[in-house]
């Protein structure tokens, strides 16, 4: 699905990514980890099309070298950011509106935002409420129903369960391994590596803008040094 | 009592001629967070084209209407596609200087090209006519003008929050690339921004030619500085401030022009603008300045 190859990102004249090579496949959940300043975001922007940089990032095999950031999303990629970014002077409903905008079925788009109001009641029960008066967590599942409705191809969730409280970090998993298995595409960036490879099928740690290790849940937990120093999982 | 009923219909009219100026300014603002100083020679354009329209083409006035209206509308897209989209991502300066440059630009285009002095257009003194309402005598034009700026209001609410592109708009102005990541066109917002903008200073360069009666090349420097003041009091990037700003200004100038003493009467915009900034030192962002509120990074 994404095959990302010698990827180089730069802001400004800083290289923050130094030519690192993943690929996603299709159904797969698939898990960036590494500490703060890995090189995680920065990819992840890359991927959007909002960083400038270098290397080859195809999806389905076409390369998006020259594919602007709206038609990268247009083709199937959706993201929910670090930091969530709700819109949060538009209500709930209005946030999820944006997210199915560049979808021409409007009526299924009312459909599917009635869908996730019963996946989420509390969204639902505040559908009229500003996003920006929602909790840490429900501002998270409203920017990932969010870059749902678009109807993505894959879905990039970049920290996820950063700033959230144990027990709704667990909950915000759980949406991802329900996702997960019913076969979206997710490439994962998350600092909770423990959490992460648990539903992922493979994992890449990233640490100075390098990969330094990669492997399924199980080889990635062997590295238990490499882990516990770039991760924190013993 | 007709004399104070006479003041508030001034205020009001002359409010909502600055409220449509400023929301032509703060639509633009609100999502490319530029300061669009051209917008006065956008106004000029209309008042031109009346000229020409009036000249060349037809008295009805209804069409001359309509054409001003039109060539404000390309005006502005025609600008924002050639002077704007180029620096659409620089420093919020360099948009700025573009924005003097073209506004400088334009004007010297109207001296060298059409004439350093006022032309006049009669075609809109219709619209002035004094009415009785209630027995208080006013200007049919304040009239046009206030109910005129009602329906741009809720036409441009009912835009705003039933449209996907007016949700779009309205995120824009918070976190216009988190609007791009959900695919939507980043030139099809800003090119609406300024044909709303655009379709605005037609609507304001009506009311405007309607009582001044003539164009020349620094038609639009007056009304653009109003605008921008009550941009400034509503708080930049807000719309609901800048039709608030636009009648806060209106109420404050006609307040001035009533209550100085008449030897104080030169003194009138120094007075307003020291109410105004009496106003900054309370809310020095503006009345209903917009939160500020994004995520860490991406």
């Amino acid at each position: 699905m994404l095959d990302i190859q010698n990827l180089r990102v730069f802001h400004g004249p800083i290289e923050a990514v130094h030519g690192i090579s993943l690929s996603v496949g299709t159904g797969q959940c698939v898990a960036l980890l590494g500490p703060n300043g890995a090189g995680k975001t920065s990819t992840i922007s890359a991927i959007c099309g909002i960083a400038q940089a270098s290397g080859t990032i195809a999806l389905e095999g076409a390369d998006l070298a020259k594919v602007t950031v709206e038609d990268r999303i247009g083709r199937g990629i959706a993201v929910s950011p670090e930091g969530r970014r709700i819109f949060s002077n538009l209500s709930v409903e209005a946030n999820l509106r944006i997210g199915g905008g560049i979808r021409a079925d409007r009526e299924n788009v009312r459909a599917d935002i009635e869908r996730w109001f019963d996946t989420f009641p509390i969204l639902g029960e505040r559908r009229a409420q500003p996003g920006g008066t929602l909790s840490g967590g429900e501002q998270q599942m409203l920017a990932i129903a969010r870059a749902l409705m678009s109807k993505p191809k894959i879905l990039l969730l970049d920290e996820p369960s950063l700033g959230l409280a144990p027990r709704i970090v667990a909950q915000v998993f759980q949406m991802i391994s329900t996702l997960r298995a019913e076969g979206m595409t997710i490439l994962l960036v998350e600092q909770n590596a423990r959490q992460a490879l648990q539903i992922s099928d493979y994992g890449y740690l990233l640490n100075n803008g390098r990969i330094q290790a990669e492997g399924t849940a199980e080889e990635l937990g062997g590295s238990k040094d490499m882990m516990a120093k770039l991760t924190g999982l013993g | 009592m007709d004399y104070a009923a006479q003041q508030i219909i001034n205020a009001l009219s002359f409010g909502a001629e600055y409220a449509l100026l400023a929301l032509g300014l703060a639509i633009v603002f609100s999502v490319m967070g530029l300061v669009n100083f051209a917008h006065g020679e956008v106004i000029a354009v209309g008042g031109y084209t009346m000229v020409a329209f009036a000249a060349l083409v037809t008295a009805n006035p209804l069409i001359i209407i309509v054409g001003a209206v039109a060539a404000t509308a390309l005006t502005s897209v025609a600008l924002e596609r050639v002077a704007f989209r180029p620096v659409r991502y620089a420093d919020p300066t360099t948009g700025l200087l573009t924005a003097f440059g073209v506004s400088i630009v334009l004007q010297n285009l109207f001296l060298l090209f059409i004439s350093p002095r006022p032309i006049a257009v009669t075609s809109l003194y219709f619209l002035d006519a004094p009415v009785m309402v209630f027995g208080v005598q006013i200007s049919s034009l304040q009239i046009f003008e206030s109910v005129t700026t009602v329906v741009v209001i809720i036409g441009l609410v009912l835009f705003l929050q039933r449209t996907t592109l007016g949700l779009a708009m309205r995120a824009a102005s918070l976190d216009f690339e988190m609007v791009r990541l959900t695919g939507i066109r980043a030139n099809r917002v800003f090119a609406l921004a300024f044909l709303i903008s655009g379709l605005l200073a037609g609507l304001a360069c009506i009311f405007i030619m309607a009582r001044r009666g003539s164009v020349d090349p620094h038609f639009g420097f007056n009304p653009v500085l109003k605008a921008f003041v009550a941009c400034v009091v509503g708080g930049f990037g807000s719309l609901p401030g800048a039709v608030l700003g636009g009648f806060l200004l209106g109420a404050v100038e006609v307040a001035m022009l009533v209550l100085l003493p008449q030897e104080y009467g030169g003194l009138k915009d120094a007075f307003v603008f020291g109410i105004i900034a009496l106003v900054l030192v309370w809310r020095p962002d503006g009345i209903l300045s917009p939160a500020k509120e994004k995520g860490d990074k991406l």
